[in-house]
């Protein structure tokens, strides 16, 4: 009996298990920029920029150039990457610690000068790599190590919302938020990523991509319990949807 | 070489002049006196060469985009004084742990936190000894003159691509701010040490390429580590010192940069009077040229350290002579401008001890 192959990881996804946990969003966020780098046919021009936290081992998974930024720096070191060699394409991929907590004032700044870079933003309000910890993204009422009653707004403040602040940036070209707990989303989510790569590859701008992601581990859930989470609890706090898009305004 | 005629110029644009005939491409920095001139300067000069130039958010985000571009293999720099030299420590200690080369340039103001916006030697613990976390080590070249500023720069970009590894030019307020004649000339086509060969520019069809400062796996890190030190071990010979009327001299006064200067016109004078005193000026603080005080120590030369600090480089020349000799210190405390008066009397007390 022959076998029929019907599924298969773009060339650019090295074969080797990850080090993520079960129910972890990581490697789907990573196989849809694989994929989208892939059908875009940017694999050898790419430069990826990794960040700190769980994802900074993107390079073991992703056969592209890669450089390691500091905690929350990967804006600015995608700045001046691409400043150096304009004609290639550099993406960062961050977690929610690293771009709105220590990174802030990197990512506002790349997006407000209108760097030709692309970010993929992993929000899990949660940071992972540590352990745990109340993240800026942590929801009111969320519990974590560092606040294990939940978070508490007078105390710690509201979840930080990125995706309304980097698109309200002259600079920015396209910043949507997107999920990935249900096959539907997950699709949108690549078009998405491809929208906010065009912009860069066509000169546009800065594209921004946020992934309401799954932290099973950290939310001590399991891993369908972590995605109806997203649903129930993320998307109504973090809407989703198109923040900025250059080249739809002024259309409606 | 190909040499044109004087210029008069102030020390911060012969640095901005000294980057870009060095084949600096990308510039990075944000203002902070006394270095503003710098990136004034080049926010209209990087044009002229094609090059870019990044007002960052901050130093912390101009050494990273130091990084990113040195990461690209192109000729980079930043520039700052001295509170946002600090700010940059982190991206400093990124890049020797990646191996990545990059100029940072510290026009030297007075501490420790705001201090003011005068001249300062304090900051030469923090440009020796790394400044950031880790084991690590920069090369630090140090100006004193408007020329040296220009011919520093030069040198230090192509010994951060020799070495793949920060290079640090600690000028200070006085070599800054001050203006004199300046040859400019133009090096050798720049040679970047095969950049091409480990730099990230795409794959296209090469294995590609990654640049990291994180080991976990067991023994990478002590092995990385090795790495660096016999990295720094072969920087040794880079070590130089303007040595200057040693020969016969009963104290060998040390000092540094500008301070380095206007000792010398001290030592000028008190030669004119029959005093034996000479001078040695490193040029380079790491490495330091601990070879030239041991030679010199050897001979029996009594030394004195002077410094516009409260006394750092005179460690490094007591571990230069150990065993053999000491140094005496006098410092000149940062927030006051020092004339070659200022150093007669301790130059004659130490001679006369």
């Amino acid at each position: 009996m022959s076998e029929k192959l019907v599924f298969d990881a773009p060339e650019i996804m090295i074969d080797r298990p990850t080090h993520y946990c079960p129910g972890c969003h990581h490697g789907v966020a990573h196989r849809l920029v694989g994929e989208v780098l892939t059908e875009m046919g940017l694999v050898d021009d790419t430069l990826c920029v990794g960040s700190i936290g769980c994802s900074v081992f993107i390079y073991n998974y992703l056969d592209v150039d890669a450089v390691e930024a500091p905690h929350g720096r990967a804006p600015a070191v995608a700045t001046g990457l691409k400043r150096a060699h304009k004609d290639k394409f550099v993406f960062t991929y961050q977690g929610d610690g690293d771009l709105a907590s220590i990174g802030l004032a990197e990512i506002v700044h790349a997006a407000n000068r209108g760097e030709k870079i692309s970010v993929v933003f992993v929000n899990n309000t949660v940071y992972g790599m540590t352990g745990g910890q109340m993240a800026p993204t942590t929801l009111v009422g969320q519990k974590s190590t560092t606040c294990p009653d939940g978070r508490c707004a007078d105390e710690h403040g509201q979840a930080i919302r990125m995706s309304e602040i980097i698109g309200g940036l002259g600079g920015t070209a396209y910043c949507e938020r997107v999920s990935l707990d249900s096959v539907k989303n997950i699709r949108r989510a690549k078009k998405a990523l491809r929208k906010a790569f065009e912009m860069q590859i066509n000169g546009t701008g800065f594209g921004f991509v946020e992934m309401l992601s799954a932290c099973p581990t950290n939310w001590k859930m399991d891993p369908v319990s972590a995605n109806t989470r997203i649903t129930e609890e993320m998307i109504p706090y973090f809407p989703l949807g198109v923040f900025k898009d250059v080249t739809k305004d002024g259309e409606e | 070489m190909s040499k044109t005629k004087r210029i008069f110029i102030k020390g911060n644009e012969a640095i901005s002049r000294g980057a870009l005939a060095a084949g600096c491409t990308c510039y990075f920095g944000y203002p902070i006196t006394p270095q503003n001139d710098i990136p004034e300067f080049l926010s209209t000069k990087m044009a002229t060469v094609n090059g870019e130039f990044v007002q960052a958010e901050s130093e912390v985000a101009a050494a990273n985009m130091l990084l990113g571009a040195a990461a690209g293999g192109v000729r980079a720099m930043t520039t700052s004084s001295s509170p946002g030299v600090s700010l940059m420590q982190e991206a400093i200690s990124y890049m020797a742990g990646s191996e990545l080369p990059g100029v940072i340039v510290n026009v030297n103001r007075g501490g420790p936190g705001l201090g003011d916006i005068g001249s300062s030697q304090g900051d030469y613990f923090q440009s020796t000894r790394g400044g950031g976390h880790g084991d690590y080590r920069t090369l630090v070249l140090a100006p004193g003159t408007c020329q040296e500023a220009y011919d520093m720069m030069i040198e230090a970009f192509d010994l951060a691509f020799k070495y793949r590894n920060p290079v640090l030019v600690l000028a200070d307020a006085i070599v800054g701010q001050m203006k004199e004649p300046v040859t400019p000339w133009e090096p050798k086509a720049a040679d970047n040490h095969g950049a091409e060969d480990w730099c990230i520019d795409g794959a296209q069809g090469r294995e590609k390429r990654l640049l990291k400062s994180l080991f976990l796996e067991d023994g990478a890190l002590a092995g990385q580590n090795r790495n660096l030190q016999s990295k720094y071990e072969a920087m040794q010979a880079e070590a130089r010192a303007d040595v200057f009327e040693c020969d016969d001299a009963d104290l060998v006064v040390v000092a540094f940069g500008s301070i380095g200067r206007i000792v010398k016109s001290t030592v000028r004078r008190l030669r004119s009077e029959g005093k034996k005193v000479g001078l040695v000026r490193p040029l380079t603080l790491y490495p330091f040229p601990s070879e030239v005080l041991r030679d010199l120590a050897k001979q029996g030369k009594r030394f004195l350290t002077i410094e516009q600090n409260c006394g750092q480089m005179v460690d490094d020349v007591r571990l230069s002579v150990r065993g053999i000799a000491d140094s005496e210190f006098h410092g000149h405390m940062p927030g006051d401008l020092p004339g070659s008066d200022d150093f007669i009397a301790p130059i004659i007390k130490h001679l006369e001890d």
